[in-house]
């Protein structure tokens, strides 16, 4: 596989690669150092890489400064109402997407590309207002329905990735049997589809998790709070945190979405590597 | 041959297969896969079945995304307000001549271009090296690969929060690496004025690292691996074999991948917001940040309004030279 490449060459890729793994590392690292610092070393004007006397004291006075718990549980709920949402009704249009070669898919791939592209605030005020007649501000089901919106075109765009895996033969012969479009979808393409169905899924949850803009916009008070939006009320009003509890909420708030993201991650940047080499 | 290659001819036939064997075409639109649809009646039911599968997802998107969309570029032409009881009232273009003069608007627009172009544009070079240097066989691979996920799956609100960390003038490891260095005491980097807009470029450069890489790693395993070596044998230098083989499979590739980086930049909320909130002075006040506060600090909806189409305008242009710029890469080819 390597092309012919001599000792001192590949001693500076090596170099190379150690540098940038130090870039990419080096702010994480830093954050879980001081989620484990106890006040005092916070407070040492020579900060170490290793706490001495780690603690997690952090930890506690986060959950005791901000109502944490709370505000995970309405992330979590809107992100999995979101993500559910999302893909039920994705996966019906994302087959015709695939499937059917007309205008409407024509206009459906277009619309995916450019609703990645418009800035939030032309939808933002407009959507505030609708869901305020509709009674939806600082609802969570308000915010529900904005993710999935957001959420459709990714969903779209991954799933009818995954049925165009799926041989047509197979429809062909539930087609022959009587089956109707729908049927076919569901009896015979979706469970096919199932591991792209769930990977689509967890990552509109990973996404709806992450959000922030939409949460502080639509979101009022503290108890309807998601997690990020709550996160940044221990930022304080000038800026002067408590390092120690806002490094600890922050790496608390990172885990779940890491640790899907670790699951599905192949799937992600596989579909992202056929994107890039289709366009 | 690699796998993604492999794929994306699988697909292909796929496709080709499918119109193939859709029959005769009829005069109107979608056409589909299936066998045995001939009859008038039997398209009809199928016409009847596409919309029932398509109209879940289609209501939403009207709703809650067109809807706003238009709703939005209809509101630039008012002067609504937040809270306020007299009706709203049309006032043409208004908004559009007031934001001409609005310097505070042209600032942040000024520093949302050099956001965007000081993020993008290094970004591009720092994950083409990376993404050549996980293209080749080496020890520590796995470990960037795995590393990179980190800034990806990241929420932008905690990637804010731990750069706050780094960049804390007196707890943060960056002073402490300054002052290890001997380079003098350090400095309070969000707030400099001179500081604060590299300093912020520097977190959306590390945060878009990933999707970057791994767009440019992917058109570089569709580079044919045998001209590589057909050039190597040649006596073509890293250079020239990079310029005359990997390049000219890579441009489209970066082509996309630059524009749409561009754009996400140029919209982007959250990371600055968390940093610096737009200060010190506005030196890091990206158009988003102005036109949130705009709207919900200051209820004035029908302003901020305009300014996101003044942004929509800009942003469609950059994607008409992008797919035009696509569209001569294709010829190219």
């Amino acid at each position: 596989m390597s092309l012919r490449t001599g000792g001192p060459a590949r001693a500076g890729q090596y170099a190379a690669l150690l540098a940038y793994l130090i870039f990419l590392a080096f702010p994480f690292l830093w954050l879980i150092s001081t989620a484990f610092k106890p006040a005092r070393e916070l407070g040492s004007l020579h900060p170490t890489w290793i706490p001495r006397n780690p603690t997690l004291d952090n930890f506690r006075q986060a959950f005791d400064e901000q109502p944490l718990l709370q505000a995970a549980a309405n992330s979590l709920i809107a992100a999995v109402c979101a993500a559910l949402i999302a893909v039920v009704i994705a996966t019906p249009m994302a087959y015709v997407m695939a499937r059917n070669r007309g205008r409407l898919s024509t206009a459906a791939t277009g619309w995916v590309v450019v609703s990645q592209a418009f800035p939030f605030v032309l939808v933002i005020i407009p959507l505030f207002l609708i869901l305020k007649n509709l009674h939806l501000i600082n609802t969570l089901w308000g915010l529900i329905m904005v993710y999935v919106v957001w959420s459709l075109p990714f969903a779209l765009w991954m799933l009818a990735g995954y049925v165009r895996a799926v041989p047509p033969e197979l429809e062909e012969a539930a087609s022959v049997d009587g089956a109707g479009r729908v049927r076919i979808l569901v009896s015979v393409v979706a469970p096919l589809l199932a591991p792209g169905i769930v990977a689509t899924a967890l990552f509109a949850f990973i996404t709806a998790w992450n959000e922030f803009f939409f949460a502080l916009v639509l979101l009022k008070t503290p108890e309807k709070q998601t997690l990020p939006v709550v996160l940044t009320h221990f930022l304080g009003a000038e800026g002067v945190a408590d390092l120690g509890p806002l490094a600890a909420a922050a790496f608390l708030a990172t885990l779940p979405s890491l640790v899907l993201f670790a699951v599905i991650q192949k799937r992600i940047t596989g579909g992202m590597m056929a994107g890039a080499v289709k366009s | 041959m690699n796998p993604i290659q492999g794929s994306e001819e699988v697909e292909f036939v796929t496709l080709s297969t499918a119109t193939k064997r859709s029959g005769p075409s009829g005069a109107r639109g979608p056409r589909d896969g299936r066998a045995g649809g001939g009859t008038g009646a039997g398209r009809a039911a199928r016409d009847r079945a596409t919309w029932f599968l398509v109209l879940p997802a289609l209501i939403p998107i009207l709703i809650l995304s067109v809807g706003p969309l238009l709703y939005g570029i209809m509101l630039a032409f008012t002067d609504a307000q937040s809270g306020r009881t007299r009706s709203t009232q049309w006032i043409g273009a208004l908004n559009f001549q007031d934001l001409l003069h609005d310097t505070l608007f042209w600032d942040s627009f000024r520093i949302g271009l050099l956001w965007a172009v000081g993020v993008t544009v290094p970004q591009f070079f720092l994950a083409l090296g990376l993404a050549l240097l996980l293209n080749q066989k080496l020890r520590m691979r796995w470990l960037a690969r795995a590393l990179a996920i980190i800034p990806w799956a990241m929420p932008e609100v905690v990637v804010g929060i731990m750069w706050r960390l780094v960049y804390n003038p007196d707890a943060g490891i960056l002073n402490e690496t300054v002052r290890d260095l001997g380079l003098g005491d350090g400095r309070d980097w969000l707030t400099g004025l001179a500081t604060a807009l590299p300093a912020v470029i520097l977190v959306g450069i590390w945060a878009g690292m990933p999707q970057t890489t791994v767009a440019l790693l992917a058109g570089l395993q569709n580079t044919p691996h045998e001209l590589h070596e057909a050039a190597a044998l040649d006596g073509a230098g890293a250079w020239r074999r990079f310029r005359t083989v990997t390049w000219p499979a890579l441009k489209p590739v970066a082509l996309s991948i630059t524009a749409l980086n561009f754009i996400w930049n140029f919209n982007s909320f959250a990371l600055v917001y968390v940093l610096t909130s737009g200060g010190p002075g506005g030196r890091t006040r990206l158009p988003m940040l102005f036109a949130y506060e705009e709207a919900f600090r200051y209820g004035q909806f029908g302003y901020a309004a305009a300014m996101g189409c003044v942004m929509v305008a800009v942003i469609s242009v950059i994607l008409a030279c992008y797919l035009a710029g696509r569209l001569r890469g294709g010829e190219d080819a």
